[in-house]
């Protein structure tokens, strides 16, 4: 399919998802995923020209419901399972700053 | 009449006729439940006050003369990916620790309002990633039937409580197989609707074109019974079929006299044990001699929907699992800056096998490399809907194994993750294609541990799929009575 996935290639897919690995996580991980893609290479074999992509199985779209306001979460239940919150919002650290 | 505490309508016939109490029906599961949790561990969470006070208030409306629902008074486990509001919900994942969800899943509202008694939250490997809940943050569920070997997953702690005697039905969800695989290993019936005809509003989002709720129960009747509670149309889904459940209910005595079935041809050889292959020669058998008229077909996609799946699912959980962020819910790591937060919190907050799909999900969506994984999965996809779609031009249904082989030892599968997926080779096409599918025992193997016979249909065919369900039943009865 493409050529096999590199440590490098771990790495950076890691740090798109905001995970930390250690080295001994990304050669581990590395493997792994490239024997999953490696089965994933038979598809290859396939002849798919002209074949539609299907990204879900009921043919429903743009499901609208009446424009009628309904009942929304009580804002204090949602906040209470927040780490932090303030004010009656959720609080996080500073977004610029520090080592990034 | 004495009442089968593993029959859930049963149950509920002798609660609403007063002849039960429901508090005292619950009590005899929750002694069970202390009897043998410490060794199962098939709960994260058991509800027992909850579950008194709700059984309490069954046994009032009794009393008053009230109209109960059709579970009335039927204890219900669910598994723990399914919003319950005041109690936690954890995917079995540390990140969502603390997390008290705001609201009911559509499909746990509905079994309340049929007077259903919810016991407890069922263990489940991470975010339903898995097939043996050995991914579960908080340790594995144990097989019922044999303590040493794993319940299946990723739904092992709703498939151990049912076969446990824990409740007589509980709740899981299907995204590759996740309740048919471990109803098959537990020796219990396990149903995946069609995709659309059960709600998902409150189900916690694995691989939304995947995932669909379904019951397990001890018998055939009683989870075609909480498939016609739970089904129908939500509108607070956007993905619901907007019909109601087929009444699969009425037609379980209907027989399968010049039923067609084929007996799918990519299932029973490569990977397929010897053992389990010869009893679902035997379920097909056993359906021609019912009068089903029973054919060998192949589906040659089918054997694809391994790297189809093992794309296109763990694209949709990398989307899906980017709200795990430190912030609106669950656990937080603290940190300078919000950016190491969230990675921080991620890197705690999850697991190897979450870890695994998020990357795998992230690369086969990158830049560069989506037409070539994620494209090409969606096109395979096509395929094996429009194989199946030839086959159900011929077939009523289909038959197959649920699970290659009988329940496995722990540890047997976890250092080598395709090994683990190898499991769902039965299973997995059957979300692909948003089809039903459904597990049934049928005997056991050289182990003595349970064999499942899956039996798949098309989009909205879960009348014959029932009908086929109830005919196999009827004859593994018959058959474990000769041996």
């Amino acid at each position: 399919m493409t050529e096999r996935i590199t440590t490098d290639d771990v790495a950076k897919v890691a740090k798109l998802a905001r995970l930390r690995l250690s080295d001994e996580e990304l050669t581990r991980f590395t493997d792994q995923l490239a024997d999953v893609l490696e089965h994933a290479a038979d598809l290859q074999s396939l002849d798919l020209d002209g074949v539609e992509p299907m990204a879900r199985p009921v043919p429903l779209s743009n499901v609208l419901r009446p424009d009628v306001p309904g009942s929304s979460l009580a804002r204090d239940e949602v906040l209470a399972s927040a780490p932090l919150t303030e004010d009656g919002m959720f609080r996080v650290p500073p977004v610029l700053g520090g080592s990034e | 009449m004495s009442t089968d505490l593993q029959n859930a309508r049963q149950i509920s016939s002798a609660v609403r006729a007063g002849e039960r109490s429901a508090v005292e029906v619950l009590d005899e599961h929750l002694a069970r439940i202390d009897e043998r949790e410490a060794e199962l561990h098939a709960f994260n969470l058991v509800t027992a006050d909850g579950a008194r006070a709700a059984a309490a208030a069954i046994d009032v409306a009794v009393a008053a003369g009230e109209t109960l629902g059709p579970l009335a008074g039927v204890p219900v486990a669910i598994k723990d990916n399914l919003c319950t509001r005041g109690v936690p919900t954890t995917c079995s994942s540390r990140i969502l620790e603390g997390w008290v969800p705001p609201y009911d899943a559509t499909v746990v509202t509905r079994l309340a309002e049929a007077g259903a008694v919810m016991v407890g939250k069922t263990n489940m490997d991470e975010f339903a990633m898995g097939s043996s809940t050995e991914n579960s943050a908080f340790g594995p569920t144990r097989n019922p039937h044999d303590p040493s070997r794993v319940p299946g997953g990723s739904s092992g702690g709703s498939a151990a409580a049912v076969a446990a005697g824990f409740a007589p039905i509980s709740l899981g969800s299907d995204t590759g197989g996740s309740i048919r695989q471990p109803a098959a290993l537990c020796g219990v019936v396990g149903v995946k609707p069609t995709y659309g005809a059960v709600s998902r509003l409150g189900l916690v989002a694995f691989g939304s074109s995947l995932d669909q709720v379904g019951p397990f129960a001890a018998n055939v009747a009683d989870a075609a019974l909480v498939c016609e509670v739970i089904g129908g149309h939500d509108g607070g889904d956007s993905t619901s079929i907007p019909l109601p459940f087929p009444s699969v209910s009425e037609h379980l005595d209907d027989g399968v006299e010049g039923m067609r079935v084929g007996l799918v041809t990519e299932m029973m050889g490569d990977g397929i044990a010897p053992d389990v292959a010869a009893r679902i020669h035997a379920a097909a058998e056993a359906l021609a001699k019912a009068g089903a008229i029973v054919e060998e077909v192949s589906v040659p996609a089918v054997t694809f929907g391994l790297s189809a799946y093992y794309l296109v699912a763990p694209a949709e959980a990398s989307s899906n699992l980017s709200r795990y962020d430190g912030v609106r819910y669950g656990l937080r790591i603290d940190a300078p800056t919000t950016g190491e937060m969230m990675e921080l919190t991620r890197t705690a907050g999850f697991g190897d096998e979450v870890k695994r799909r998020i990357m795998l999900g992230t690369y086969a969506l990158s830049a560069g490399y989506y037409d070539a994984f994620y494209g090409t999965a969606l096109k395979v996809r096509t395929l094996i809907r429009e194989d199946f779609d030839r086959a159900y031009e011929r077939y009523d249904v289909l038959l197959s194994p649920t699970s290659p082989t009988t329940a496995f030892a722990f540890g047997d599968k976890t250092t080598d993750p395709m090994s683990m997926y190898l499991n769902d080779i039965c299973t997995i096409a059957t979300n692909l294609a948003g089809h039903p599918a459904m597990s049934v025992p049928y005997g056991t193997g050289e182990d003595g541990l349970p064999i499942g016979a899956q039996i798949l249909a098309p989009t909205l065919g879960e009348i014959p799929m029932f009908k086929v369900a109830a005919a196999l039943e009827l004859a593994a009865v018959a058959a474990a009575s000769l041996a």
